[in-house]
């Protein structure tokens, strides 16, 4: 197999099929590269920035970057782990996180990449915006926990494509608008399925809270990244 | 309001959405929700979807807006010239705060960033006409004649110089051209680039402008002949030639005197590129703040399909080629050339993933080039003078001229076509500037220098610019000047990726803290390193570049910002307990200070 791509991660050497990201090439190389707004099957988007690399003193974000032939990774080193662990903590005082009250905690990704980074207190101060709680016929959005990480955007549309939920203003004022004809259309799978793209507790199914115990749940048993570390 | 005759002029071309938007706010004065259905129906997309297209606009609205909707440029420039009180005074006229409508519904105030006039404040626009040097006694006179109901076009009173008095521009605009040069300003023999290119290959004609070692205008300084071979390259049914208007670093205004001055060079210049990398379609991309300027275009276009330098068969030799004009809408993230495209293509103007870069993937997903405006101008030039002509100016790196739109604290603010090379010294004594204490090349997202930098020289080598330049004397506060441009990225990032979206508003607290006079040595370490987070990690290049006021300060004024923090402590907490129980304090109606066995 002449047309597979070598690179090293961290000095593991790996192959790569063409046109695969840096994130997909490691990850089926069991090494794992922290993602958060990524999720299999849908188009990159790049908009949490965790999945920061380094590769030939170029910083990139491996969910949207493609391997090249002999690409030389930093992945795990103390520089790129720093700015991960400061990247997720900004998440932490961008929203309102209160992970012991939210239905998604042992579930969350952002709440398993924090005991990841043991994060113990953010770097920076918290900037407790004031969001909203929106309900809809079947779920609710609770904006206090969104991350703007548009995978409800991408992954969650109507057959012919609409976008129920679409990117709002911008700046710091950028939030998750919701199509509210659309929205009380969805089927409960399509609801169900909303949330379970969420990473975190900001989409909701309405009547379906806490029914796997909190102790019982994913990231309880496994911290997050395991299940492609433990592969090999 | 029958939306459905507005939309059916669109053809529901997707590209032409924010076209259609903009046609409908001008007939209602705002997006109504109604609009919004029937828009969303029309194109079989959700309503949700145009929603987020019109909030990421600044000049589109889907809240009701006044008859007249005053938007009072907030730069720093207009700040230094009086902007706080021309302010004033039209919250006085209009009886409310700005980001409201007065209540009988006739004046909208609104914010907005830099207009393109620095060498002209403090500016402002009124729905789509341009005043400039406002003070307070014009802003009353403006109130009473938009009280009486007159049209705006009718309250500019006086035009501007050159192009500016044009029957089809009328604005009070005025070139403040102080000194010109030979690539840009020279007169200029409409065609005469276009029949010398059209005799030649695209290949030759490549290799001309990469002989002249011709680097993008627009700041980044990409070589513009490799540019045009890698877009030629591609393989695509169609190749686009974009011309980036959409200035919007505060300070520069460059591209507006281009524009209005030697419109024809720059669409010659499109032409050109056309001919080169094998287009047939060019756009113009221009920021919705110079819509003044669309009419006298178009018709500039339509002259130059008269003249045979436009359309089809131009010159008689076989080559087709056309501009289109499409209007941004307000965001400076649009002059970015992969949000620039999606703009264009009708979307929200958020840049895209590289790769595939927009030689390979750019319009429609179609090969194409985004050059600025002096770029493609220059282009002309050179074809018309050839690339020796060209390359004996400048330096070595640097061949040619740069236009630089110069403003601050100077005699002589405007615009300045200098060959590159040039020292701040000997640009600072041209514009007549005394005391100097800073001067910002490159606009926010450049650099600010202090004295010891003033032998430094303006080329891609040193001192890059797009062509900004603010001059701070010495009776400036550089601390307003750093927040006034941390606000504006705070303002203009279009909240995409994290550490531009949430990074710009921490270090921007950060920085308050050393303003109020309560910061460490500490607190100056984290606003590095917070700055080189952002830096680092962000998406596109204004996060890349948001930090730039704050760090070029600390790197070249450290001894400002020593003076302003507390030496001896290690730590100061950012919590103040006075300030956080003063609302409680307020509505128990007790004292805290006075009762400060608390502490």
């Amino acid at each position: 197999m002449s047309d597979k791509i070598k690179f090293t991660v961290d000095g593991q050497e790996g192959l790569a099929e063409p046109g695969q990201t840096i994130y997909e090439a490691a990850k089926a190389n069991g090494i794992y590269i922290p993602v958060l707004c990524h999720f299999e099957g849908l188009k990159p988007v790049g908009s949490c920035r965790i999945c920061s690399v380094k590769s030939n003193g170029r910083w990139m974000a491996s969910c949207t970057q493609p391997v090249t032939q002999g690409m030389i990774i930093e992945n795990m080193t103390p520089e790129v782990e720093e700015y991960r662990k400061a990247l997720i903590e900004m998440l932490f005082v961008e929203g309102n996180h209160f992970c012991p009250a939210c239905e998604k905690s042992g579930n969350c990704e952002l709440q398993a990449l924090a005991y990841r980074y043991q994060i113990m207190v953010p770097r920076f101060p918290y900037l407790f915006p004031k969001r909203e709680i929106e309900a809809f016929p079947k779920f609710l959005l609770e904006h206090n926990r969104c991350v703007q990480c548009q995978r409800c955007v991408r992954g969650v549309q109507t057959e012919d494509g609409q976008k129920i939920f679409a990117l709002h203003e911008r700046s710091n004022n950028l939030r998750i608008n919701v199509d509210r004809q659309l929205a009380t259309e969805m089927s409960n799978e399509q609801v169900q399925q909303a949330m379970d793209i969420c990473p975190v507790g900001a989409i909701l199914k309405k009547e379906a809270g806490f029914r796997i115990p909190i102790g019982k749940r994913k990231f309880d048993y496994r911290p997050i990244g395991s299940e492609i570390e433990e592969k090999e | 309001m029958d939306y459905k005759k507005i939309i059916s002029k669109y053809n529901l071309d997707r590209t032409r959405l924010i076209e259609l938007l903009k046609d409908i706010q001008a007939a209602e004065g705002y997006i109504s929700e109604k609009a919004v259905a029937e828009v969303a129906k029309a194109f079989r997309i959700s309503i949700a979807e145009v929603e987020g297209l019109i909030s990421f606009y600044h000049f589109l609205s889907a809240r009701p807006l006044g008859k007249y909707v005053v938007y009072l440029n907030n730069s720093i420039t207009s700040e230094m010239a009086g902007r706080q009180e021309v302010a004033l005074a039209f919250e006085e006229e209009a009886g409310c705060p700005f980001g409201k409508t007065s209540s009988d519904g006739l004046i909208t105030l609104m914010e907005t960033s830099c207009i393109g006039m620095n060498d002209q404040e403090p500016a402002a626009l009124i729905n789509e006409v341009i005043f400039t040097r406002l003070n307070k006694e014009k802003v009353k006179k403006l109130a009473s004649w938009m009280k009486q109901g007159k049209p705006v076009q009718e309250m500019v009173e006086e035009f501007g110089d050159g192009a500016n008095s044009h029957e089809l521009v009328k604005a009070m605009v005025k070139n403040n051209i102080r000194k010109s040069g030979p690539v840009i300003f020279d007169d200029y023999l409409a065609g005469t680039a276009i029949h010398k290119t059209l005799e030649t290959s695209p290949e030759a004609v490549i290799d001309e402008i990469k002989k002249a070692n011709l680097l993008g205008r627009g700041g980044a300084g990409f070589p513009t002949g490799l540019k045009w071979e890698l877009c030629r390259k591609e393989k695509g049914p169609e190749h686009y030639v974009i011309c980036n208007a959409d200035e919007g670093e505060p300070g520069t205004f460059k591209d507006r005197v281009i524009l209005t001055e030697r419109p024809e060079m720059v669409f010659e210049g499109m032409v050109i590129s056309g001919y080169a990398v094998g287009a047939r379609q060019g756009i113009l991309y221009l920021r919705h703040e110079y819509s003044y300027l669309k009419k006298y275009l178009e018709n500039i276009l339509k002259k130059m399909r008269e003249q045979g330098l436009l359309g089809k068969n131009i010159a008689g030799r076989g080559f087709d080629f056309e501009v289109e004009i499409k209007m941004g809408a307000g965001a400076y993230i649009c002059g970015e050339e992969s949000a620039l495209i999606e703009s264009a293509e009708g979307k929200r103007g958020e840049p895209r993933d590289r790769p595939p870069f927009p030689v390979q993937k750019g319009y429609l997903n179609m090969p194409s080039t985004v050059n600025n405006v002096e770029t493609l101008a220059t282009a002309t030039r050179i074809m018309a003078n050839g690339s020796n002509w060209f390359r004996a100016m400048g330096t070595s790196v640097s061949a040619g001229t740069k236009v630089l739109s110069v403003s601050g604290d100077c005699d002589r603010p405007g615009i300045y076509e200098v060959e590159f090379g040039l020292t701040i010294d000997e640009l600072l004594k041209m514009a007549g500037a005394r005391e100097t204490f800073a001067i910002q090349v490159g606009g926010p997202s450049g650099q600010c220098i202090g004295e010891p930098g003033f032998s430094r020289k303006i080329c891609f080598s040193d001192l890059a610019t797009g062509g900004s330049v603010i001059i701070f004397n010495s009776s400036r506060d550089l601390f307003s000047v750093v927040a006034n441009f941390l606000d504006f990225f705070i303002e203009e990032s279009c909240g995409w990726c994290l550490p531009c979206r949430a990074g710009n508003v921490l270090l921007k607290k950060k920085f308050e803290k050393i303003i109020k006079g309560t910061g460490t040595r500490q607190d100056l370490k984290e606003i590095e390193a917070w700055g080189k987070i952002i830096k680092t990690t962000s998406r596109c290049g204004l996060g890349q570049t948001s930090a730039n006021p704050v760090l070029t300060t600390l790197t070249n004024f450290r001894k400002l910002y020593e003076s302003k923090i507390v030496k001896e402590a290690e730590f100061i907490s950012e919590f103040d307990l006075i300030t956080a129980v003063a609302e409680a304090c307020i509505l128990t109606g007790r004292n805290f200070q006075e009762e400060n066995e608390h502490v």
